[in-house]
């Protein structure tokens, strides 16, 4: 298999298939809620397995095409993955396909096969070893209109960074089609925040921070957020996060900066792994 | 039981319907956004709207043939046509709006006066309103607007579940739920400091 069908099938997939993560959440969330609430996630689970049999889009907005690539220094076809990326997403445009998303802000014309300056938006983090693991994140637009960034003075601590991220995430109500996935990012400066809360959002649900004080912090932010009653879609209900998931990084002695990244209920994500010996797996 | 409203629907049928009520949609539902919904108010519209049902919704669509078939079709923000529904309402008299997100108090004083409803269809769930669209019966100033903003005529069949989120009786699911909200939230603020 090339590298760009390893990619294409990954993109595919990840627009097509939800993670069984996110499904097992949606459906924890359905037991517990009743009447509108309850109708929203029983219409989602349906949505969700038609796109699954019939192999299309689960949301009409595809998305913007989102890589994080963790490559090993000594993976061997580092070229050849580095053009290979956005080929993918021109192939997957034309063969799930998907709906053309990429606008030039200036012109306003559009490509038509979701590329562009910046397009598919890529993160390459380096580490030792020789193979490569692909994140897979294809963002919904509405979603990623309710993220956010706050540069909180750091006299405010811990109870300061819990108060904004509820008051951001209730004031967007039924905005970005709860119940969504709200990775946060706190530290590093204003643009690492922000890219740390979407690295948040990579993990599977489920899967907490493996230090105490960070995953404590993860499970109060869901509770706090979960007793608004904005609930599914902002009808109203006991779930309008599925999971608030936090990433950190040391921050300057005069800035506390907090990302907040979005993520609707169409919580998308493919993990594509590629070995040096050019073996490929792709999940969900 | 699953109620179905089919189009044209009675004034009384949307009267007797209260927010929170749950129903499917059987017969035509016409897709209006921003621009349709500007245009149809400037010089009228491509065809008769009174007890049918509008759509807020950009619709991905394939042709096949002489045939167009919808891919997916899931509602979008509705708070924008907030700008031309009460009139659009009084003077096109549709009877059920699908969208959602909600719309205001204009839109709401207007459903009261006309008699009709604003229901909402769950975000991102195209594939589920695309299943039960099963004609595609016309589609009007296609070229003018473009695929997202022309008005496309569907003929559905259960379309759903819609959640009644507005009434013709002043009710509002949002605004309610907004104040319980707010109320909340000052339990939560509560909560945080205190900790």
């Amino acid at each position: 298999m090339s590298l760009v069908e390893a990619l294409a099938e990954g993109l595919a997939r990840a627009s097509t298939l939800l993670p069984q993560d996110v499904v097992r959440a949606l459906e924890r969330a359905r037991e517990r809620e009743e009447g509108p609430a309850r109708v929203q996630l029983e219409a989602i689970l349906r949505n969700v397995e038609m796109a699954r049999s019939g192999r299309v889009p689960i949301c009409q907005d595809t998305g913007t095409p989102t890589f994080f690539v963790r490559f090993g220094l000594d993976f061997p076809y580092l070229k050849e993955l580095f053009s290979a990326v956005p080929e993918a997403v021109r192939q997957a445009t034309k063969t799930v396909p998907l709906r053309p998303n990429t606008v030039h802000p200036f012109t306003g014309k559009n490509p038509g096969d979701n590329t562009g300056r910046f397009i598919p938006a890529v993160t390459w983090e380096p580490l030792p070893g020789d193979s490569v693991e692909i994140h897979i994140l294809p963002k919904g637009g509405g979603s990623e209109n309710c993220s956010a960034l706050k540069m909180l003075p750091p006299g405010v601590g811990l109870k300061g960074i819990k108060e904004a991220v509820v008051e951001h995430v209730v004031a967007a109500g039924g905005l970005p089609c709860p119940p969504t996935v709200v990775g946060v990012g706190i530290g590093g400066g204003a643009d690492l925040a922000l890219k740390l809360g979407k690295i948040a959002l990579l993990r599977p649900l489920g899967q907490r921070h493996p230090e105490p004080e960070v995953a404590a912090l993860e499970e109060e932010l869901e509770a706090l957020i979960n007793a608004s009653g904005v609930g599914p879609m902002g009808l109203g209900g006991k779930t309008t996060v599925l999971a608030v998931h936090v990433e950190y990084a040391h921050r300057h002695p005069a800035s506390l900066p907090l990302g907040i990244a979005v993520q609707c209920w169409a919580h998308r994500r493919a993990v594509v792994r590629i070995g040096p010996d050019r073996s490929v797996t792709v999940s969900p | 039981m699953e109620r179905v409203l089919t189009t044209p629907i009675p004034e009384e049928e949307a009267r007797a319907l209260r927010a929170g009520d749950v129903f499917y949609l059987s017969g035509l539902l016409i897709t209006a956004r921003d621009e349709a919904h500007k245009k149809i108010l400037e010089r009228g519209s491509p065809l008769p709207l009174e007890g049918l049902a509008l759509f807020h919704c950009g619709p991905v669509v394939q042709k096949r043939g002489e045939t167009w078939e919808v891919v997916a079709a899931g509602p979008t923000t509705s708070a924008r046509m907030e700008l031309f529904e009460a009139e659009f309402l009084r003077r096109f008299r549709p009877r059920v709006i699908v969208g959602k997100g909600g719309m205001g108090e204009k839109t709401l004083t207007a459903l009261g006066e006309v008699g009709a409803l604003y229901a909402h269809f769950t975000g991102g769930a195209g594939v589920l309103a695309a299943q039960a669209i099963k004609r595609v019966r016309e589609v009007h100033w296609l070229e003018e607007l473009g695929v997202p903003e022309a008005i496309w005529v569907f003929e559905v069949e259960r379309f759903g579940p819609l959640v009644v989120a507005m009434d013709s009786h002043g009710r509002s699911l949002y605004k309610e739920l907004s104040a319980q909200v707010e109320r909340n939230m000052e339990a939560i603020r509560a909560r945080i400091r205190g900790s």
